[in-house]
């Protein structure tokens, strides 16, 4: 039994953010991180291994740098940790981007009693499709949102959170998950693990390794390929700064205000 | 170019949950319906359920031309297999151009398995559509800080342009769907502006029952039961007013909370908070207003204690009145309001109870 959990390295958004002079977002001058929902998803396969002893497969597509977050993923208690890279792959689209995971499991070699963990959400592309798109690719049935995963043989029960509520699912391996951050709280990384992580080797998958896959198809990866293209970015304007009131009677002035306006 | 002569019409998939349409249907086919005159085309709302058929005319009245209803014991409760089935079956027989859903917790589960199958590309959450060039033009010159004057763009181009926040809503992107169709998008619910309701067309929107195949054996996943949360949960998007707290009501949560709550009272609105509030327990997740909590545009948004991240701002920026209460004169949230008092909200809020009673007596 294998648990393959998919992660992604992404510029820290809830930091300082830099922009480059034309306005668009700077990343390369930005903190990178493990996108938070992944370590859950990482928490997930790491309670299933507890329990089961099953391998637990760590796949990031990205550049070079992602090796070091993958080597940290090691340490928190991943048995393999694959990075899957090429110049090919660059720019994809959520489309795209599944297209490729998908092919990479299928080269890990997706079992019977196998389950993929996803994040909900990446928190720089935040389009949340990239599960579900794998999951269609590799046709395996899908549970989103998993805010709690019961394992009983083959069969899951997972509660999937919605706006006004819950649904209890039930499910069979093979499936795929995509996990919230209320599903569990992550583990750091030991020092056995810290240790340990420096005698694995993280494997490479590039284009070459994943090109034959019936999943891949040459016209749709990369940023020329994928089906949806960036048209356009920008930065919002700021809204321009309000009227400040200031004085003991401050709250008065408002509230004169309110009431001109008929809002009171 | 692929030839797309085929593709015609805008489809927006209508959500329902136990028997009724979401809000957000409602405010996609009003979006439609607009859309739909920039490009001289109908607007079909799909429904998928269990005896929709006489619900479903509601959504002609907001300007759905006709609606297409499925109904199934086995699509009563939403599950990714049947909903995916049965919905790419038919865009793959009717071959609408554009489809839409909301980008609620279903939306987002089914779009994006929908445009894998569909082999179309999709845009997460949009926040803004357009397809005529000068309208988008006109948008860009409001929405962003590009000098339009400097941005050619070919006017015959009739492709959808989805907008919409990434980067935690740092930038905006808009995406267009070129080689493929259709051109798929959820849209953030609570943006788009539902149109006022005619119950003339409500009646003259035609029902049309497709035929559609769908069995237990398509449903991989089961459904073992669906629970409402417990607490009735507060109708942020729907208010007029929102008066949220943030972490300066550290001090006296108790009280903190007891001041939103009478300030909302006192304006007919209701309590909202930044994901600080609900991260330490002090509220439920159903008030986080934000990137990921709800967008509001209220008629007055009040940020009691709030430093105004951009997380947070991302939610309610499109407010018609932004009002904010902070003790520190350089937090951020004063970028974004129309009125901003720095002081101590617990002094700040009874003072504005007074005030509004004085306004009120005075009238
Ligand atoms: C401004 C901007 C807007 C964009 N808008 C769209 C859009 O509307 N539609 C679209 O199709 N594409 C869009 N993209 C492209 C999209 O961001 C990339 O395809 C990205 O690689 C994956 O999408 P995401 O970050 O949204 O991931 P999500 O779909 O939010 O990620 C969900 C989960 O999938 C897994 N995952 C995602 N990416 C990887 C990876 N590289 N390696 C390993 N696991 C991964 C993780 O488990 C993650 O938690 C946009 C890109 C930019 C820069
Ligand atoms: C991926 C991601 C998603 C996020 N999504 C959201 C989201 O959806 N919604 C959201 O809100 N946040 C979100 N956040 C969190 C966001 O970045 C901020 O951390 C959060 O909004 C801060 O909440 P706050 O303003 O209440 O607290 P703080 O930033 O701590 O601000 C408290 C403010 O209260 C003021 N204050 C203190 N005491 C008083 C007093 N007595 N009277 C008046 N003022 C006082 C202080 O000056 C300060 O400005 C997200 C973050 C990330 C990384």
């Amino acid at each position: 039994m294998k648990a393959i959990v998919c992660v992604k390295q992404v510029p820290d958004t809830s930091g300082k953010v830099a922009y480059k002079p034309d306005g668009t977002l700077d990343r390369a001058s930005m903190d990178v991180v493990t996108n938070p929902d992944d370590l859950n998803a990482l928490e997930a396969a790491l309670t299933l291994k507890d329990e089961t002893g099953c391998e637990v497969v760590v796949i990031s597509m990205g550049p070079d740098p992602a090796e070091g977050m993958l080597r940290e993923l090691l340490a928190r208690g991943a048995d393999r940790a694959i990075l899957v890279s090429g110049r090919e792959f660059g720019g994809s689209d959520t489309f795209a981007t599944s297209q490729i995971l998908a092919a990479a499991v299928n080269r890990v070699g997706l079992g019977p009693d196998d389950i993929v963990f996803c994040g909900r959400q990446a928190i720089d592309g935040d389009t949340a499709q990239v599960g579900p798109q794998i999951a269609e690719k590799l046709h395996l049935p899908q549970v989103s949102y998993a805010a709690e995963i019961k394992k009983d043989g083959n069969k899951l029960t997972v509660k999937r959170m919605l706006e006004d509520g819950f649904m209890m699912l039930s499910v069979e391996t093979p499936c795929l998950i995509t996990c919230i951050k209320e599903l569990n709280q992550p583990r750091y990384m030991n020092i056995k693990g810290i240790f340990e992580c420096y005698d694995k080797r993280i494997e490479r998958f590039d284009y070459e390794a994943l090109k034959d896959d019936p999943l891949i198809e040459t016209d749709t990866i990369g940023l020329k390929g994928s089906p949806t293209n960036v048209f356009k970015a920008f930065t919002p304007p700021l809204k321009g700064a309000g009227a400040m009131l200031n004085g003991d009677d401050a709250a008065a002035k408002l509230a004169s205000i309110l009431a001109e306006k008929h809002l009171i | 170019m692929t030839d797309f002569s085929d593709y015609k019409g805008i489809w927006v998939f209508c959500e329902q949950r136990s028997g009724e349409l979401m809000p957000t249907d409602f405010e996609l086919v009003s979006e439609a319906s607009r859309l739909a005159k920039e490009i001289g085309c109908k607007v079909t709302g799909v429904v998928l359920g269990n005896g929709m058929e006489a619900a479903s005319k509601e959504l002609g009245g907001y300007g759905a031309d006709e609606v297409m209803v499925c109904d199934d014991p086995l699509l009563e409760v939403y599950t990714t297999d049947a909903y995916t089935k049965v919905l790419c079956d038919l865009v793959n027989e009717y071959k609408p151009e554009v489809l839409l859903m909301g980008a609620t917790n279903i939306g987002r589960d089914l779009g994006p398995r929908c445009a894998a199958r569909l082999h179309t590309g999709l845009t997460a959450d949009a926040t803004h559509l357009d397809v005529d060039t000068k309208e988008y033009i006109e948008f860009l010159r409001n929405a962003s800080t590009i000098d339009v004057e400097t941005v050619k763009l070919d006017e015959a181009d009739r492709n959808l342009k989805m907008t919409r926040p990434a980067f935690g809503g740092h930038m905006m992107a808009t995406i267009i769907c070129p080689r493929f169709r259709p051109q798929m998008s959820t849209v953030r619910p609570g943006v788009m502006k539902r149109a006022a309701f005619d119950q003339a067309k409500a009646d003259a929107c035609q029902v049309i029952k497709p035929a559609f195949s769908i069995t237990k054996e398509d449903i991989h996943v089961e459904v073992l039961s669906v629970e409402k949360a417990a607490k009735k949960m507060v109708d942020l998007i729907g208010a007029n007013v929102v008066v949220s707290v943030g972490r300066g009501i550290s001090k006296n949560v108790k009280e903190g909370l007891a001041l939103a709550e009478k300030l909302a009272d006192a304006m007919g609105g209701v309590v909202g908070a930044s994901r600080a509030v609900v991260d330490a327990g002090w509220i439920s997740s159903d008030h986080q207003v934000g990137q990921t909590g709800k967008t509001v545009h209220p008629k007055v948004y009040v940020a009691l204690g709030i430093s105004g991240a951009i997380q947070h701002v991302a939610g309610m920026q499109d407010s018609e009145l932004i009002i904010a209460v902070n003790k520190n004169e350089s937090a951020p949230i004063f970028g974004a309001a129309d009125y901003g008092i720095v002081g101590d909200l617990f002094k700040v809020v009874p003072d504005l109870l007074k005030a509004i009673e004085s306004e009120r007596a005075a009238r």
